[in-house]
């Protein structure tokens, strides 16, 4: 079996936004998103001890090597890079585009993602991404199984667990309830760097630049600005009567 | 505009975030609503009142099970045959699904996470908290039809008074791709009260309640305001709540009148869930707690101590 696993290369510490581009600013350090962490580590699970290949597959900056790397430090057996300039900028329909295409390249059986991205809390792209394969999906896994051509994944939602099976091939996002991911060990470490990685061009996946990038984006950031304050904030130590100045608090607010 | 927003019901009811969504809509312009699954025609008249004129219905049995690919094919023909230019979604596991694979199949741009919706010098913006809120960043679209999630929470699901709505049906054709997955069994909670995301209140724990069995108090305090429990990660983790109760990045976002937040620090991870809540009370130990700077109300003491006495205090105020 092969198994694909999508991942996103984050900026490291407090992000921010271009205010020229209002693009979030990739120029710093970053790193693997903690998220698809959880889902490197589920298809690493998958593979056991078999024959079943793991790659990691992402779109980004050359900068999203590292996260690459890292993922191949925990054990995948190789790596897959779209990086274009022409794809920078890219929304909801164009990075599904993209990857699509880089995921019809590899024909794995079985898509992971992990739940959202930490940089933009995108929680979003799996779904797209199976609507271009005509695959199944199914999100929020906090167990998965793949038995025969199957998997069969609990799903967590609003309002409890759904067990649900699908055939294979299918695209499956995994919640961060799912697994601890391990810590790459040195000799992982070391292994990685022997790794086939390989970084594609958008002609390499078959995507023409104007469908990719803004041209190829059907949303746009308008404007940036400060959020709402939060006005008349007031902070007391209870000296007995806390309680009592809460209840006044909420009658003073119509609360009560 | 000819809008189209997407009902989510579960157990015989519509979403309270759904109708909030669906009443915000009917505030910007004309809404029709679309309402998929097995036995909900009846469901179609209570979006009436909440703004839709029209309510497209595809009620079938194939369509009873909560998946999202079934619900891309029925909106697609909706969104085509009835010339929709902005779909419309309020946030939960299916329905990010269903937005992000209609965005997909329509080559339609999805804005997600959005708090709010303005017509602004005649083009429609979205307002969309990001990076921890720390920045609103409006976002518009260059094509239609125009998809947009919204945080749960963002708008109150008020009557708007509208009369009944016309009911169409929709003839249902699957794609073979979406009838791939089923749903083999499901295991729901039965809740108590309200749930989180429908409560106008709520009493949230956190690691500083010292124990799973300090739960109780939150429960108490909850029932005497009438709301409902949440719960931080760190104490979903350890054991001592449900995940249904978590609210943050990786549980649940909520936006009630009151939140009141027992024993949590305030971390980032946390703060996004609720920092859309109207009015913040927080109690905590630690005077230093990041909570405090974006609460209405704080107040450093002992939850032990103050949550017993606000409880009492609470009861005595309605019994009266």
């Amino acid at each position: 079996m092969k198994i694909a696993v999508c991942v996103k290369h984050v900026p490291e510490g407090s992000a921010r936004i271009d205010p020229g581009s209002k693009r979030l600013d990739r120029s710093g350090e970053g790193a693997l998103n903690r998220f698809d962490a959880n889902a490197v580590e589920e298809a690493l699970r998958l593979k056991g001890e078999s024959d079943t290949e793991v790659v990691v597959v992402s779109m980004g900056p050359e900068q999203a090597t590292d996260s690459l790397r890292k993922a191949l430090a925990m054990g995948a057996d190789r790596a897959v890079l779209v990086s274009d300039d022409a794809a920078g900028g890219s929304d909801l329909v164009a990075t599904s585009r993209v990857l699509a295409a880089a995921l019809e390249r590899e024909g794995a059986e079985l898509v992971l993602f992990g739940q959202q991205a930490s940089d933009g809390d995108g929680a979003v792209l799996w779904a797209a991404v199976a609507e271009r394969l005509r695959r199944p999906v199914v999100s929020q896994a906090a167990a998965l199984t793949v038995e025969g051509g199957s998997l069969r994944v609990k799903r967590q939602t609003e309002f409890g667990y759904d067990v649900i099976e699908a055939q294979l091939p299918a695209v499956v996002a995994v919640s961060d309830a799912i697994n601890e991911p391990r810590y790459p060990s040195l000799k992982g470490i070391m292994g990685a760097k022997k790794k086939p990685q390989e970084i594609l061009s958008l002609g390499d996946v078959g995507v023409d630049a104007s469908e990719a990038g803004e041209t190829g984006s059907r949303t746009t950031v308008l404007a940036l600005a400060d959020p709402p304050q939060r006005g008349g904030s007031q902070k007391i130590e209870d000296d007995g009567n806390a309680a009592q100045a809460i209840v006044d608090f909420l009658a003073e607010k119509r609360l009560l | 505009m000819k809008t189209l927003v997407f009902l989510e019901h579960h157990g015989g009811e519509l979403q309270k975030g759904a109708l909030g969504v669906l009443a915000k809509a009917a505030s910007l312009g004309e809404v029709a609503a679309v309402l998929v699954g097995g036995g909900v025609t009846g469901l179609a008249a209570e979006a009436g009142s909440y703004g839709a004129t029209t309510v497209h219905v595809a009620d079938d049995a194939s369509l009873e099970p909560p998946l999202p690919q079934p619900r891309v094919d029925v909106l697609a023909t909706v969104v085509r045959d009835g010339g929709y230019d902005t779909v419309l979604f309020a946030n939960s596991v299916l329905a990010a699904d269903v937005a992000a694979g209609l965005a997909a199949r329509l080559e339609a741009g999805l804005n997600w996470d959005l708090a709010d919706l303005v017509h602004q010098d005649g083009d429609l913006v979205g307002k969309r908290p990001a990076l921890g809120d720390s920045v609103y960043v409006d976002v518009g679209w260059r094509s239609e039809p125009r998809i947009a999630l919204f945080r749960a929470g963002s708008f109150d699901a008020t009557p708007t008074g509208g009369g009944a709505p016309q009911v169409e049906t929709v003839a249902v054709e699957l794609e073979p791709y979406s009838q791939l997955a089923r749903i083999v069994s499901q295991e729901h909670e039965e809740s108590s009260g309200p749930s989180i995301e429908d409560a106008d209140v709520i009493v949230a724990g956190g690691r500083g309640l010292g124990a799973p069995e300090s739960f109780a108090l939150a429960e108490e305090l909850a029932r005497a305001l009438g709301g409902a429990v949440g719960a931080t990660r760190a104490v979903v983790d350890a054991g001592w709540y449900p995940y249904a109760a978590q609210i943050g990045q990786t549980g649940k976002t909520v936006s009630p009148k009151l939140y009141v937040a027992l024993g949590i620090s305030g971390a980032i991870q946390h703060k996004v869930g609720m920092q859309s809540s109207n009015v913040i009370v927080a109690i905590n130990k630690d005077p230093n707690a990041p909570i405090f700077e974006f609460s209405d109300l704080g107040v450093v003491g002992d939850v032990h101590e103050i949550v017993p006495k606000l409880t009492e205090l609470v009861q005595q105020r309605k019994g009266a």
